[in-house]
């Protein structure tokens, strides 16, 4: 039968202090059960987005971008700071290439060649290659195109240099200012899922350049249809490219800004395609018939020249 | 530090060497230890014929020197002395004769014509601080000056390939001379990238080697271009 004591309430000590008057007693811990931070993405995830883990690689994202931000870390000041920026093989310079070359409908080209190593060795050098090869090829066509004409001279049209390597430089390094600022603007605003740094969106304009070398040398054939068909086919591939890059950035967006933004990247890069065959490139002449040479035996000859 | 002064200390004496050639000091040019770029004012201990004229700019080992240079890039081999004691004069020799030759060609036309003077002059010297600027961050073990050395003493065959050109050209500017002058540049932009990768390749890591060698076929190929394209007034 319980006392008055035993009902009366009793504050009891502490563990330990309790612990030490009576040492044998049997004790059981309670530990709080530790909180396994879930992956962010697997929040969002709904059952049409699985296209989602292709174009973003999200099985090791979260591990490069940890890597990521571990690598960059001397100082700009010091030559070890841009050092970072060329830490590529020629085998990845070539991959990156590759896949600028032959997109895969459905993979990011960021997240699959990239991967949190962007390097300014390809850009630049793509688009030294590109300004040589448009100027170089621009002249080779001319030359050809006039050749039979007895007031042509041939002159080798340096300035054209400048202002080739003018434009695609301003190309391949104001454009993806203006994009990243943008979407540095509409990620405040809409959080998205994707965020490119300045210096991926610089790769990939630089690489998706890369496709307009060998069109810009098969320019040189002065026929209207090829030249255009060759327009055609590299603004699809390069367009395609920077395309599967940026919808997953703006796609959360509202949906006119987003096809906005697109439309407006796809835009710029056919102004350059345009441009640089209208300006470097003259038109190849249509065929005008020449004038009416006496052949050998008496009957006139129509030659047509082009 | 030490080394980097007198490397500093070599380049401004030849980049000031360069633009004032006929004023200068003797004592300065004369001077080869590498304070010399603070005892402008006091004697110089190591210079002999503190006294003398302006021969003493033109010291007969410095001549030997860059004569020597010349002959290797001639014969390319895996040889350090090329890469050892490096000098700009032969370079800056060689970039304005060939920036000499390329005038005269179509100077009436002020805007589609050769490129000019200065631009020659840029192209090369702004190409060869690239590309060197390109190895080093690419993690070359070569020194920036010892770099800019080799691709100027390299261009070389090209400037000979130019003089060939202008030679042939005086005889006429038919197709048959095109032919002449296509296959000799093409022949000697071959030896200056090969040249210059012989001497380059090794201090380059194995597997970026390509990422080295193209802008330097890059290089050379646009000076090709700008020799073969020379259409005389």
């Amino acid at each position: 039968m319980a006392t008055a004591d035993d009902l009366k309430f009793q504050e009891f000590d502490d563990a330990a202090n309790l612990l030490a008057a009576n040492p044998d007693a049997t004790t059981i811990s309670i530990d709080e059960p530790v909180e396994i931070p879930k992956n962010q993405h697997s929040h969002r995830q709904e059952p049409g987005r699985e296209e989602d883990d292709e174009l973003l690689g999200t099985d090791d994202s979260d591990k490069t971008e940890l890597l990521a931000g571990q690598k960059k870390s001397a100082p700009f000041w010091t030559f070890d700071y841009y050092q970072t920026f060329f830490d590529v093989d020629t085998y990845q310079v070539l991959d990156r290439i590759k896949g600028s070359v032959f997109p895969v409908p459905g993979k990011n080209f960021v997240r699959l060649y990239i991967r949190s190593n962007p390097d300014l060795y390809g850009p630049f050098w793509i688009c030294a290659t590109l300004v040589f090869t448009i100027a170089v090829s621009g002249n080779l066509s001319n030359f050809f195109i006039h050749l039979g004409k007895p007031t042509y001279r041939y002159v080798p049209e340096f300035r054209k240099v400048s202002i080739a390597a003018t434009t695609i430089y301003a190309y391949a390094w104001l454009v993806p200012l203006a994009l990243w600022g943008f979407l540095m603007w509409r990620n405040s605003k809409v959080m998205n899922i994707v965020s490119y740094s300045f210096l991926e969106i610089v790769c990939v304009y630089g690489y998706s350049l890369f496709i307009y070398i060998p069109t810009a040398i098969l320019w040189i054939i002065p026929q209207k249809v090829v030249r255009w068909v060759l327009v055609v086919f590299s603004l699809c591939v390069s367009g395609s490219v920077l395309v599967m890059t940026f919808w997953p950035a703006v796609r959360d967006d509202n949906r006119r800004i987003a096809v906005a933004t697109v439309a407006t990247v796809l835009l710029l890069h056919a102004l350059l395609a345009v441009g640089c065959l209208a300006y470097f490139f003259d038109a190849p002449e249509l065929d005008i018939p020449a004038p009416i040479i006496p052949a050998h035996n008496g009957t006139t000859v129509i030659t047509k020249s082009h | 530090m030490l080394w980097l002064l007198r490397n500093v200390g070599k380049a401004v004496i030849v980049a000031e060497g360069a633009t004032e050639l006929v004023g200068l000091d003797p004592l300065l040019i004369c001077h080869p230890c590498s304070f010399c770029l603070f005892a402008l004012a006091g004697s110089c201990n190591s210079c002999e014929g503190i006294n003398e004229s302006v021969l003493c700019l033109f010291q007969m080992r410095d001549l030997k020197a860059v004569g020597k240079k010349f002959v290797h890039v001639m014969y390319p081999r895996k040889s350090s002395a090329l890469l050892r004691d490096w000098d700009l004069w032969g370079p800056l020799v060689l970039c304005v004769s060939l920036a000499l030759m390329l005038q005269g060609g179509s100077a009436d036309s002020k805007d589609d014509g050769g490129p000019q003077f200065a631009e020659v002059f840029v192209i090369i010297w702004f190409g060869a601080v690239v590309i060197t600027l390109n190895s080093k961050l690419l993690g070359g073990t070569i020194s920036f000056f010892q770099s800019l050395c080799v691709l100027g003493y390299c261009v070389m065959p090209l400037t000979v390939a130019m003089l060939v050109c202008r030679l042939v050209l005086l005889a006429g500017a038919g197709t048959v001379s095109f032919i002449i002058r296509l296959i000799v540049v093409g022949a000697m932009f071959a030896w200056s990238t090969l040249a210059s990768t012989a001497f380059l390749a090794d201090s380059q890591p194995p597997n970026r080697k390509a990422l080295v060698v193209y802008p330097i076929f890059l290089f050379y190929f646009v000076i090709s271009w700008m020799i073969l394209t020379f259409t005389p007034q």
